[in-house]
């Protein structure tokens, strides 16, 4: 079967070109997707900004930035993505990531730290509302009448009128509606206990081995289950480590593709880099049948997402 | 050698000054639009592109408003995206100091700075109102008198950030309570070029004292002057020169072949602004009251305004009349004795272009505004998204540049340093 291959980009560089570079090469293999890692307090730049620079300068590659639920504005973390998704014309995602850190919460000064019901019920509240904002416009929206002189039929935008434990959002976005309606979201899952919680595109796992991979798709029926390998390096903490020739590398890919998992996300190491991955590795697994580039531009087609269906359309017409 | 002018160039906005039923009038949401303007800008040798920040869609009436350009992008996003694009032109964008905190504000300018290498900037506005609010955790609102106590000492904590060189800090004001590691190095700039819109006394002292740019609303060459002498002379008590703070009004302009060809299309693009229902719109937005049942093509209302300011018709725009029953009588009698409709009248009273006429004309007026003491340079706001500075660029730039007052190619790398800011 053919797989989906994603890049993990992690760096504390400020330099665009050190950014632009390695996109680029992912953007020339034809990858699905790269993500970049972001934090508060990590000496990193700001991940949508990293997104929103490489944007321009690439045709396929979906952009996947981290951004945090925690502590920050839910319109602002809606409304940035949008506009990444309307730069990249239908390629941009976003990786969920919670903050339990005591040392961000002093950072942005607005609250104590939360526990962890609390950092997921909230980031959950968050993800609704982002996606609501996204729907809050109706493609069709804009109408330009001149005989009416109406920009926009205001029938086609909606309050959102969230109220949550957390915060609460009117609405509806300032952003018309996204290329993708619903950009994809994602979220790394290292925890089975957030599952079930957060309403969430494509996972990001870290299985030790191909058949704890296999047990972990069977219990996420219809999602995209990403797994997490680090590339030639030494192991961290959480993911698997495949080290070797590219010819070992894409066995061990291939060892692991039965298990029903929807791809790859590859963290680069420190012995097999970006290029290595874009310009062997790809190759390789092409020979083989085991990657295939996708023809289509939007991120949600490229990982077979089904087309976002507006949620106040759908009230609309009811 | 005379002095120079600044020159930007505004996103056009959500309001009726940009016309979108024109046939040329492209997209205010596709990056394509943004791309254009940016790359016109550049070629023209301009210090900035401005684009500013929607918190929320304007209501009138209660409802959304429909008349105008609705929907705009996030601000830094899609400045980070034109960084890609550009080589030399400012990235200046408009962030709330209500709705934004500021180690994440401060963060990212800082990697904008990083990423553009040296060319961001940032106008800082405060918006009191809990309208803004309902979109936001805070909720509520920030009272009156406190908006530029939170405006300053943002600045403040923005700067204290910023030279921390990525290190650790600790601020505590009456706005803020913050501490740990900043994480970003020092940007190419140090600090982005910090512009400032209030134009109250608290937005002046503000201005003079945390500013490197003032965009102003002040374009008549006498109120301009005035308003130019008075901030500058606040610099001197925060030890600052004259040089330090640069006063640049938001302008439009209109050329033609001739100065009567010009006129004419001032006139016609000014009836693409105020359509019949606009002009309504617009009227209400004075009499503070629901006048839909009036004929735009008719008199004005015998009735006077309403004067409760604490609901105001239209949400989400700054006010715009601090004397309405004055402003009223002063349309009524302009209305009467020239026979006009409420359309003809509010084509007459709102919005006029500011600098009409031939290139040459144009240019030398420009010239005029800056070298007697009445701005340092401008913010052109043209009237159509993307192509609306073409003919500034085209025409009206090469006669600067023969003036000697313009920019032929850039001279820094940084904004600041284009700015002649230190």
């Amino acid at each position: 079967m053919t797989l989906h291959l994603a890049i993990a980009l992690d760096g504390d560089s400020f330099a665009a070109g050190d950014w632009t570079t390695p996109v680029r090469q992912a953007d020339e293999a034809r990858l699905d997707f790269v993500t970049f890692q972001d934090s508060f307090g990590g000496r990193r730049p700001d991940a949508v900004q990293v997104a929103a620079l490489v944007a321009p300068l690439t045709r396929h590659v979906g952009l996947v930035p981290v951004a945090t639920t925690t502590h920050t504005e839910p319109f602002h973390l809606s409304t940035a993505l949008a506009t990444l998704d309307h730069v990249s014309r239908g390629r941009a995602g976003w990786q969920v990531r919670v903050s339990a850190d005591p040392a961000e919460a002093d950072l942005l000064g607005r609250r104590a730290p939360l526990g962890f019901d609390d950092l997921f019920a909230e980031a959950a509240d968050v993800i609704e509302v982002v996606r609501r904002l996204w729907d809050s416009w109706e493609d069709d929206a804009i109408i330009k009448d001149v005989a009416t002189g109406r920009f926009i039929d205001r029938e086609k935008l909606h309050y959102i009128d969230f109220a949550g434990a957390y915060f609460s959002v009117k609405g509806p976005s300032i952003v018309p509606r996204p290329p993708q309606g619903q950009p994809v979201v994602a979220a790394l899952a290292h925890d089975e206990r957030v599952w079930s919680r957060l309403d969430v595109d494509v996972y990001f796992v870290t299985p030790a081995d191909a058949d704890q991979a296999a047990k972990i798709v069977r219990r996420l029926p219809g999602k995209k289950v990403f797994a997490d390998l680090v590339v030639g390096g030494r192991a961290p903490a959480d993911a698997a480590v495949f080290t070797g020739t590219t010819a070992r590398l894409a066995d061990l890919i291939a060892a692991w593709s039965g298990s029903g998992i929807a791809g790859f996300r590859l963290r680069p190491g420190e012995d097999y880099g970006v290029a290595a991955i874009t310009s062997e590795l790809v190759p390789e697994l092409r020979r083989r049948g085991l990657f295939t580039p996708s023809p289509h531009q939007r991120l949600r087609e490229r990982l077979g997402l089904p087309q976002a269906v507006n949620r106040y359309q759908e009230v609309a017409r009811a | 050698m005379p002095k120079q002018i600044i020159l930007a160039a505004h996103f056009p906005g959500v309001n009726n000054t940009t016309v979108w039923s024109d046939p040329r009038a492209g997209s205010q949401i596709d990056f394509d639009s943004f791309e254009y303007l940016a790359r016109t800008a550049e070629r023209g040798k301009f210090d900035f592109f401005f684009l500013a920040e929607g918190l929320r869609l304007r209501e009138q009436r209660g409802l959304i408003h429909d008349l105008d350009v609705v929907g705009r992008p996030d601000t830094i996003t899609v400045l980070a995206a034109l960084a890609a694009v550009t080589t030399h032109l400012g990235l200046a964008g408009t962030l709330n100091a209500t709705y934004h905190e500021p180690y994440e504000l401060a963060r990212q300018l800082a990697t904008l700075d990083h990423l553009s290498g040296g060319r961001a900037a940032w106008n800082v506005v405060t918006s009191p109102g809990a309208f803004f609010g309902e979109n936001f955790r805070r909720g509520g609102f920030l009272d009156h008198a406190d908006r530029y106590v939170r405006a300053g000492e943002f600045i403040e904590t923005a700067r204290r950030l910023w030279d921390s060189d990525g290190g650790e800090f600790t601020v505590r004001n009456s706005q803020f309570d913050i501490r740990g590691r900043f994480g970003v190095p020092r940007s190419p700039q140090g600090h982005p070029v910090v512009l400032q819109a209030g134009d109250s006394d608290g937005g002046r002292e503000l201005a003079a004292r945390h500013a490197d740019a003032i965009f102003s609303r002040h374009h008549q060459i006498d109120d301009a002057r005035q308003f130019y002498r008075d901030v500058k002379d606040r610099l001197g008590r925060y030890g600052r020169s004259e040089d330090s703070l640069k006063i640049i009004p938001g302008v439009s302009y209109v050329l033609g072949d001739s100065d009567a060809d010009a006129q004419e299309r001032a006139h016609h693009i000014r009836r693409q602004q105020v359509s019949p229902q606009t002009a309504i719109l617009l009227l209400e937005q004075l009499w503070n009251t629901d006048l839909s049942g009036y004929d735009p093509e008719g008199p004005l209302p015998e009735t006077d305004p309403v004067l409760d300011e604490s609901d105001t018709i239209i949400k989400g725009r700054a006010g715009m009349y601090p004397d309405r029953l004055r402003t009223a009588n002063e349309w009524r009698a302009r209305a009467e004795a020239k026979n006009l409709s409420i359309r003809d009248l509010i084509i007459e009273v709102t919005g006029r272009q500011n600098f009409i006429g031939t290139a040459s004309r144009v240019a030398e007026q420009l010239d005029e505004y800056v070298q007697t003491g009445a701005c340092d340079g401008f913010i052109l706001v043209s009237h159509l998204t993307p192509a609306g500075l073409d003919d500034f660029v085209d025409q009206v730039v090469p006669l600067l540049q023969e003036r000697g007052v313009f920019r032929t190619g850039y001279s820094a790398t940084t904004l600041r340093g284009n700015l002649g800011l230190v």
